[in-house]
């Protein structure tokens, strides 16, 4: 206390109010700097363009802490180098999403056309043929893992939110949910064949089975999904609708499940587009064929689906390999297509069939 | 003042209640008893390859011998994996919750999304067609430069389809889920604690470190977890991109590569027969466990968390 009474030194004079930052534009003034010098090197020393961006990436996250810790101090400048590590970091996560899907569209679209939507590959050799057999498969297996989990995904949520609350079996049924959805899509594939092979004898290949093996990958998605908007029921409705004397089952599938309703398109739409890639488990208990099978039941028939069509395609390409690759980026920008499509007609669902709310 | 006759009676049971209360309790029922055969068929089917002879088993002598080196495998590419990708998704993470303008991180978000929604068959057809080949050159550095780290020791695979290659594509797969779980836990700091950093002067990469990080770290732990388990359950991907020869090695970037549990299963299966194929089972069944183990540690994590909240 008495030194800061006894100082006589004009603190005002000697300190500055501000200390000195950089301009608002020094961020785009490096990145440009860096990108332009970057791009004259590369061009000059014939650089590939990942390297011209690498480079002037790095010259980025160098230059402007530099400027920073020259200018201002070491915070500022420890600051600016995190900023810059994030978004490069996104910049890093996005660039596969890109490559991945300018690959995939690059070799995929020239593939499709009538023909290839519409023609199994039964007798084909070298080119010609296509992936109807594939998606038919694929439908009729998706279609049966969704009639199998809808059903039991939401009862089972409807337990968890309105009859389990806080006891001891809802809760570890919660977290075993949460624990199965990290299940891995080869060890479902396992169990339905341990399953199948049970009643129908080694080597059984069913469409059936694929159905159950997605099932067992989509039942906890669903569980999930449906919960979160279960509880988001405001309970007003709830005890509204006892009041009325309207029994608990009836106020659980009249009036809670309807005002979900949204939530759970939206969910269920999600989980379909999760398991219609899945190719693992296909692999073991649906096999692969080269012509259609619409049998779901019968246990040595194989089934192919979209996803083991791009494997085999792809891996085993047989005669003339390349229009077999061909045809595998064909089948793999169709399933793209389709699952872009569920995600969005997910949003788009649960958009349209939200509840209008008053306020 | 006549007298009401109480009639005080338990509530009555319906019958649709009591049906609609004993399915839903079913559908519960069913799940956990599907779980549990997952571990019942898999121990059942699998156990008759503990007696298999080498000739079921690879050549290995039992069944210990065969299942360590794709164990091995699992676990290293699931580790690499993990070290590419926790960096990259806590950024991204950062990016979504605390740097990007609300209405761009909506977008990311989505985008990031799309990154999950991709099937992992074609994960595989760009590592296998479009990765593998550009990293050629990098292998081909790394061996002639650092080959003396046991790591990078060369020849260099020629077509690149490496375990680090195969690392780095399960690094793109699992690093949506590690970004959705940070980004949750980062959006759930407490406001005013990083508010409080801020008048206190710190920079913004400051209140992330003093108000944010310590709040999310068991968070971002779980999410690495999940990761994890998911990246040593990926299978498609690694069958794909990795030229497996089943070896124990700790060369990342050579022709020759350990191969994983799920991998294996994949490209062996549906050329099996016999007591090869209990093998491959009672495989998936260590797979199950280790990723089962995995992933009850970090949603155990979670957990406490919300209650401790």
């Amino acid at each position: 206390m008495s030194q800061v009474l006894t100082t006589t030194e004009p603190v005002g004079r000697t300190l500055p109010l501000r200390r000195p930052r950089l301009p608002r534009w020094a961020a785009p003034l490096v990145g440009l700097v860096a990108a332009a010098a970057s791009l004259l090197v590369g061009l000059v020393a014939d650089w590939s363009v990942a390297g011209i961006v690498v480079v002037a990436g790095l010259l980025y996250v160098v230059v402007l802490p530099g400027w920073s810790l020259l200018v201002e101090n070491r915070r500022s400048a420890t600051d600016r180098l995190f900023s810059s590590l994030v978004w490069t970091a996104l910049a890093i996560a996005l660039v596969p999403l890109i490559s991945l899907l300018y690959l995939v569209i690059s070799n995929g679209a020239k593939e499709i056309d009538g023909q290839f939507l519409t023609y199994s590959m039964r007798n084909i050799v070298g080119s010609g043929g296509g992936i109807y057999h594939a998606l038919i498969g694929t439908l009729m297996i998706t279609a049966t893992a969704t009639v199998i989990s809808v059903p039991i995904g939401i009862l089972a949520a409807v337990y968890l939110v309105e009859y389990g609350g806080g006891s001891r079996v809802a809760s570890s049924l919660r977290f075993l949910v949460d624990v199965m959805t990290g299940i891995p899509s080869i060890v479902a594939g396992l169990f339905a064949y341990a399953l199948f092979e049970i009643f129908f004898g080694p080597g059984v290949k069913m469409a059936f089975g694929g159905g159950v093996a997605l099932s067992l990958l989509m039942v906890p998605i669903v569980v999930r999904s449906t919960e979160e908007m279960l509880k988001l029921v405001p309970d007003e409705l709830r005890e509204a609708s006892y009041a009325l004397g309207v029994p608990r089952w009836k106020t659980i599938v009249r009036i809670v499940l309807p005002t979900a309703s949204a939530g759970i398109v939206t969910g269920v739409t999600l989980a379909i587009a999760r398991v219609i890639g899945e190719t693992a488990p296909l692999l073991i208990i649906a096999g692969a064929t080269t012509s259609v099978n619409t049998s779901l039941f019968s246990p040595q028939t194989p089934t192919e689906t979209l996803p083991v069509f791009i494997y085999y395609s792809y891996t085993q390409p047989g005669l003339n390999p390349q229009y077999s690759v061909d045809r595998a980026w064909g089948a793999a920008l169709v399933l793209i297509v389709i699952v872009m499509i569920l995600n969005l007609l997910a949003r788009l669902l649960g958009r349209m069939l939200a509840p209008k709310s008053g306020r | 003042m006549t007298d009401i006759p109480l009639e005080v009676r338990s509530p009555k049971r319906r019958l649709g209640d009591l049906t609609f209360g004993a399915t839903a309790r079913g559908a519960g029922l069913l799940i956990l008893l599907a779980l549990a055969g997952v571990a019942v068929f898999l121990t059942l089917k699998g156990l008759p390859a503990l007696g298999a002879k080498s000739a079921d088993l690879d050549a290995h002598a039992n069944f210990a011998a065969y299942v360590w080196p794709l164990v091995y495998g699992t676990l290293i590419s699931a580790a690499l994996a993990l070290l590419v990708a926790t960096p990259l998704a806590i950024g991204v993470a950062l990016v979504v919750s605390h740097y990007a303008p609300r209405r761009m991180a909506t977008a990311l978000g989505y985008l990031i999304d799309l990154l999950a929604a991709v099937p992992s068959v074609v994960y595989g057809l760009w590592g296998i067609g479009f990765l593998s080949p550009k990293l050629v050159p990098i292998y081909e550095w790394l061996a002639d430069h650092v080959g003396w780290i046991p790591l990078f020791k060369g020849p260099a695979s020629t077509t690149g389809r490496t375990i680090l290659t195969a690392s780095i594509v399960l690094a793109i797969m699992i690093l949506p889920i590690v970004t959705a779980i940070s980004r949750e836990v980062f959006l759930q700091t407490p406001r005013l604690q990083q508010e409080a950093a801020l008048a206190l002067g710190a920079t913004r990469w400051e209140t992330i470190r003093l108000a944010v990080f310590p709040y999310a770290r068991s968070g971002i732990v779980s999410a690495v977890m999940l990761g994890l388990g998911r990246a040593m359950g990926e299978t498609m991907a690694v069958a794909m991109v990795l030229s497996a020869s089943g070896i124990v090695s700790v060369n990342l970037i050579s022709s020759t590569n350990p191969s994983t549990i799920a991998a294996n299963i994949a490209l062996k299966f549906p050329e099996s027969s016999g007591l090869s194929v209990n093998a491959l089972i009672l495989s998936g069944l260590v797979l199950f466990v280790i990723t089962f183990v995995v992933n009850f540690a970090a949603r155990a994590i979670v957990s406490r968390r919300e209650v401790s909240r």
